[in-house]
């Protein structure tokens, strides 16, 4: 066993906590991740975890915590961004490049502060790539509020957020407000990025969000499935990518072990390039003429129904 | 403010906004944002590369921003183009979390790299920015029409005999080539913000794409130029003034676009009337 696991894994406190938090999060990020992919609003969620960055170092610099700056910049700026411009995919797009410009420059100008006026070294590298080790345990019950807060927005609001995801005319038609569902959709990505922002680090933390989720969505029929499926992906990589840093300490005793969030992104994309293996869509019978799979919607096909007949 | 290491500053932002100009306008025009913000991130992993294996930075941005590219435009033809960019960039900056993680030199270099050093430019910086920049801008040149064909009426382009496929990926390097020179200067984050802003804001003003390339030139070297003084003035990174700037441009362009839209309506509808 000290083969797989090095001595003190589990009966050390941090990784406990690591394992707890990483499990949350990874949980929540693949259920918003899920509906991210089908919105084909990747960028859009990438984007927050920038916006996200802006308010980490903005708190750094007030002396607050970073889990309330992350998810404050996350809120204001997903607003920003669903306000600015929503009607057609492109300038979705540079509405998104907008927001995502200024935060930047702001973060730039937050974390150049704390630099200089704190005198305590270490705020980019822990606000950009985060550190799962060093996770209060205090924080935890408010994790877990808030993942279940945002779990249960999104049920709340599933179907309309589908239907209008699918088909935004349709979803009109029926009478269901396209800015609401869309704005508390961003409020839930908004929490998701911030959740994911503390544990791997805000510059990876989409990819939970979008990682596991596609991969998912590639191998699944139903969109269900592809949740659970994610959820699955999701919990289990960040507890491999865990158990590796952790590992990686003494794999080279004149080092100091590689960040948890390599290993959580390294496992992800291989994931992903692995599930666009023919095989592997033929164990999960998606080879032949079948439905298309939800994730795999080529690129030009991006303005049509993202779902196809699927739902 | 003109005098000494400032002067490296003035040239190489001039350059660098003259490119992120021509080059952004098509960016803005293709809906490629997101590959924009992938390339200069993913580069970003190739100089903390290059810098814990001691070589030139330069040629680290340069191997990586073309594997970025290259990664994403092989990959999208498989996959939702957003989701393989967002993966291709996360990936990147893994890897870059990495190799930082191994070096021993922390806070100043990522945040240079990150939020760009244009203050500190020396001169033997200027020469390969100078080179990669006309290699871009020719490159664009040459792409013109293509790119132009390809990005508004698709259809046509392909019944041409245009290539989407290559069109695009000769589009993603260019993009790698711009941003490889640019990233050591401006930073990763920010050279993408000049891609963005003043050719978004240009494009509100007028609907003619030589004048919106010149427009956009126009506004990034304005916008560059006052970053800079300003950044001298108050001492705060260039960055944050380039990213404020370019969104206050953005704004006017949008309020113009409305007000432009508002008055067209009301000179049809009494050209109407007049007429009845």
């Amino acid at each position: 066993m000290h083969f797989l696991f090095e001595p003190g894994f589990f009966s050390s406190g941090p990784v406990r906590t690591a394992a707890v938090i990483g499990g949350l999060t990874a949980i929540v990020s693949a259920v918003v991740g899920t509906f991210t992919v089908v919105r084909s609003q990747s960028f859009a969620g990438h984007a927050l975890t920038d916006v996200a960055t802006t308010g980490g170092s903005g708190a750094f610099l007030l002396g607050l915590s970073p889990l309330t700056g992350f998810i404050a910049g996350g809120v204001i700026g997903g607003g920003a961004m669903e306000m600015i411009g929503v009607e057609r995919a492109r300038s979705r797009d540079v509405a998104t490049g907008i927001v995502l410009g200024a935060a930047t420059g702001l973060s730039a100008l937050f974390l150049y502060l704390d630099a200089t006026r704190s005198a305590s070294t270490g705020a980019t590298q822990q606000i950009l790539f985060g550190s799962i080790f060093t996770i209060d345990s205090s924080t935890v019950p408010t994790i877990v509020v808030l993942s279940a807060a945002t779990l249960l927005v999104l049920g709340v609001i599933h179907r309309p957020l589908l239907l209008s995801s699918v088909s935004a005319e349709l979803a009109a038609a029926r009478g269901i407000s396209l800015r609401v569902v869309g704005l508390l959709f961003m409020l839930a990505l908004a929490v998701a990025v911030g959740l994911s922002s503390i544990s791997i680090g805000s510059i990876l933390s989409t990819a939970l969000l979008i990682g596991p989720a596609a991969t998912a969505l590639r191998v699944t029929r139903s969109l269900r499935a592809a949740m659970v499926a994610a959820c699955l992906l999701g919990v289990s990589t960040t507890w491999l990518g865990i158990l590796l840093a952790y590992d990686s300490v003494s794999w080279d005793p004149s080092s100091q072990g590689l960040p948890v969030s390599f290993f959580i992104v390294a496992i992800v994309f291989l994931l992903y390039l692995a599930s666009g293996l023919s095989f592997v869509r033929g164990l999960s019978g998606r080879r032949g003429g079948g439905r298309p799979a939800l994730g795999a919607v080529p690129a030009k096909d991006k303005d049509a129904s993202p779902l196809g007949a699927a739902v | 403010m003109f005098s000494g290491f400032m002067t490296n500053a003035w040239e190489v932002g001039t350059i660098v906004a003259i490119v992120a100009g021509v080059v952004g306008f098509f960016v803005v025009l293709r809906g490629s944002a997101f590959p924009a913000h992938a390339i200069p991130n993913g580069a970003f992993a190739g100089a903390a590369g290059a810098n814990l294996i001691g070589i030139n930075p330069l040629v680290g941005l340069g191997v990586f921003s073309l594997l970025a590219a290259l990664g994403i435009g092989s990959l999208s033809r498989r996959g939702r183009a957003d989701v393989v960019t967002a993966l291709v960039l996360f990936m990147m900056l893994a890897l870059g979390a990495a190799f930082l993680s191994q070096s021993t030199e922390y806070e100043p270099q990522i945040f240079s790299l990150l939020f760009g050093e244009i203050l500190g430019v020396s001169s033997s910086k200027i020469l390969p920015v100078v080179v990669l920049g006309l290699v871009s801008v020719v490159a664009v040149g040459v792409l013109y029409r293509r790119l132009m064909l390809n990005s508004i009426a698709p259809e046509i382009a392909t019944a041409r005999g245009i290539q989407p496929h290559r069109t695009d990926m000769a589009f993603l390097v260019v993009l790698a080539c711009a941003t490889t020179m640019t990233v050591p200067v401006v930073g990763a984050l920010l050279i993408f913000t000049l891609m963005i802003g003043p050719p978004a804001a240009a494009r509100c003003f007028t609907d003619r794409p030589g004048v919106a390339i010149a427009g956009s030139v126009v506004i990034a070297l304005l916008t560059v130029w006052a970053a800079l003084a300003s950044s001298y003035e108050v001492n705060w990174p260039v960055g944050f003034f380039v990213g404020a700037f370019s969104a206050v441009w953005y704004g006017i362009g949008r309020i113009y676009a409305r007000w432009r839209r508002t008055r067209v309506a009301k000179l049809v509808r009494s050209s109407a009337q007049s007429q009845i």
